[in-house]
């Protein structure tokens, strides 16, 4: 028996096959993802070609029309406008149409931008102060508190959205930000409390303990000694709030409509003429995921934990 | 220790612990359980909540009969168990596999890993929405690609009744199965070599210790990722209201699609908030009975 190396380790043609198949793997399941950029950058004409095309000239038409209304008009009243002063005045001129104005997109991303902080911001103050109690302090039925504050994430978002939504006409939080930072901020902090005790009990208690006997009561200890420590964590589950107020969609869409807005509910109604505008609707998708995959990226040693709730840890 | 520490200046712990968590169980209070008993509380009247000033008539268990004998719920219900099976069994057997294959530690490992886990991080209507480009019977890539290695002609995955079913298992798997072969992956990380050693001193095949080392020590990771993948596609709605809309007819019409349906285009107050409890419970049991049947497991 070969003694150089544990027999776990795959012989050099097994670990090459694996590694071909994963490749093979990440190539098929990014096509849809990569699909969808390269359709932002077609022309509308380019964008319902049969068959699909791979390599085409690329145009901005999608991103002009993602941030524009247009309307068509006549090519004698074209010809009477004076020579367009813009690039993209130039482009959507060129397709017999002027601008009306700008598009409902901008609105609707900085919506998701507002709501996605400032849940975010709550959720992981409340959610550490929560953590921190549950995490150091004998607390009276510690485990049915935590499996409560879990199981609110068991029910179907439709289900409580009947209730929240009369509640908030009665309140007047209907189809405002606040509203829904507030809905959002809920909804996360199962999450948030979950990720962040978890953190919180990897963090010796001697630190505290060291703090407080110096001098420190136990909020400062808690602000000046734990907050600290527990940097890395209080970050990643950020990222996950954030993540989750960006993407979510049934609250969004069943709760806003015209001034709280997100952007999941909007992309989906981007029109163009006759149909849905492919290229526009590429153009939103991609602005809208690139934060996310950048998120993943800096996620990606602790995405394990965030996505079991903290439940598996490397 | 602790005597000394109490003596110290401020609030004391026992204080300082409900006021911290004070706030988000007042939160989770008014935010979740008050709509939640508001629910339950209206599923026994003939509520709707578009006709205001209407009388309010508390009609018993009217609402839950009639959902529990109607037929058209036990079709949703069908439906939902379609999906959820067949999703959780495909995202079983690929999640798995990739754990195992990425499992043999080869360079660029950690990279490969990263893109394949980024269709779980998208949002999932969006990705329902392109999806239905993917899948335009005209000029569709997925048409394309499909008809590319075997000429079906034209076919439609959403507009067809028959297609539509597997058209948003197809996009679930396609973006969930990194899910299941993340927590895999960490199991598969969690075995310790010794066993391998042992069994390879006792000369035991690889597949004999496939079956008696890899295989049981993934088994517990394998049922949480399903248990959490189980939950959410019981409740599916996202991904599917924009892909599908339930269509064509109620051919993909999830329970919570359903659900949608008939609390906000049909305003049915009462009727939907019997058949949200009836979905709760369901979800609560199934998880309860599942949660022990998986501790079972992991005794062993």
């Amino acid at each position: 028996m070969d003694t150089s190396r544990s027999p776990l380790e795959a012989t050099g043609f097994s670990r090459k096959l694996a590694a071909t198949i994963i490749i093979v793997y990440m190539i098929v399941t990014l096509i849809p993802i990569t699909w969808m950029v390269a359709t932002s950058f077609k022309s509308v004409d380019s964008a319902i070609s049969y068959p699909p095309e791979v390599f085409f000239e690329p145009s901005l038409e999608g991103y002009v029309n993602l941030f524009t209304n247009r309307s068509r008009q006549p090519k004698d009243y074209l010809d009477s406008l004076p020579p367009p002063d813009t690039w993209y005045e130039e482009l959507v001129r060129s397709r017999e149409m002027v601008i009306t104005g700008p598009s409902k997109f901008l609105p609707r991303y900085s919506n998701s931008l507002i709501i996605g902080f400032g849940a975010t911001f709550f959720s992981v103050f409340l959610g550490s102060l929560a953590a921190y109690a549950l995490s150091r302090f004998k607390v009276p039925l510690k485990d049915d508190l935590l499996f409560f504050i879990l199981s609110t994430r068991m029910f179907p978002p439709i289900a409580v959205a009947v209730p929240i939504f009369i509640m908030y006409r009665k309140l007047g939080l209907g189809d405002t930000h606040v509203g829904m930072i507030i809905l959002y901020t809920v909804v996360n902090l199962s999450l948030s409390v979950w990720l962040l005790k978890g953190f919180m009990d990897e963090i010796p208690r001697e630190y505290e303990e060291a703090a407080m006997i110096d001098g420190y009561s136990r909020m400062q200890a808690f602000f000046k000694v734990v907050l600290p420590q527990a940097t890395t964590g209080i970050a990643a589950t950020a990222i996950f709030c954030m993540i989750f107020s960006w993407n979510e969609y049934a609250f969004a869409v069943l709760l806003t409509q015209f001034n709280a807005q997100t952007a999941p509910p909007f992309i989906p109604t981007i029109i163009g003429e006759g149909g849905l505008d492919w290229p526009a609707i590429g153009a939103g998708t991609t602005l809208f995921l690139i934060p996310v995959m950048i998120f993943t990226v800096v996620l990606r040693k602790h995405l394990l934990r965030g996505i079991t709730f903290g439940a598996v840890r490397k | 220790m602790k005597s000394a520490v109490k003596k110290f200046k401020g609030l004391s712990d026992k204080a300082i612990a409900w006021i911290f968590i004070a706030p988000t169980l007042i939160l989770l209070l008014a935010i979740n359980i008050y709509p939640l008993i508001y629910a339950i509380r209206m599923s026994f009247t003939n509520f709707y909540a578009n006709k205001i000033g209407r009388e309010v008539k508390f009609v018993g268990l009217k609402n839950y009969k009639k959902i529990l004998g109607k037929e058209e719920i036990w079709e949703k219900m069908q439906i939902t168990a379609h999906f959820v099976c067949w999703t959780l069994v495909l995202q079983a057997l690929i999640g798995l596999g990739l754990a195992l294959l990425l499992n043999k530690k080869f360079k660029g490992n950690e990279l490969l890993t990263t893109l394949i886990v980024l269709p779980m991080m998208l949002s999932p209507a969006v990705v329902g929405v392109f999806w239905t480009y993917l899948y335009n019977p005209q000029v569709g890539l997925f048409n394309y690609v499909v008809n590319f290695f075997y000429d079906f002609g034209i076919f439609d995955m959403i507009g067809s009744s028959t297609l539509a079913p597997w058209s948003i298992v197809i996009v679930d798997t396609w973006m969930w199965t990194p899910f299941t072969m993340l927590i895999c992956l960490a199991g598969l990380r969690s075995i310790p070599n010794y066993l391998y050693e042992a069994a390879e001193v006792d000369r035991a095949s690889k597949w004999q210790q496939f079956i008696h080392i890899t295989l049981p020590s993934v088994l517990p990771f394998l049922l949480l990722a399903l248990l959490f993948r189980g939950i959410e596609n019981f409740k599916m709605f996202d991904l599917v209201a924009e892909l599908t809309s339930g269509g064509p007819g109620s051919a993909t019409e999830l329970a919570s699609i359903n659900l949608k349906r008939e609390a906000f285009e049909k305003w049915k107050t009462g009727y939907s908030s019997a058949f949200a409890v009836i979905l709760f419970v369901t979800i609560f049991g199934f998880g309860n009975v599942y949660v022990k049947v998986m501790n079972k497991i992991k005794e062993r």
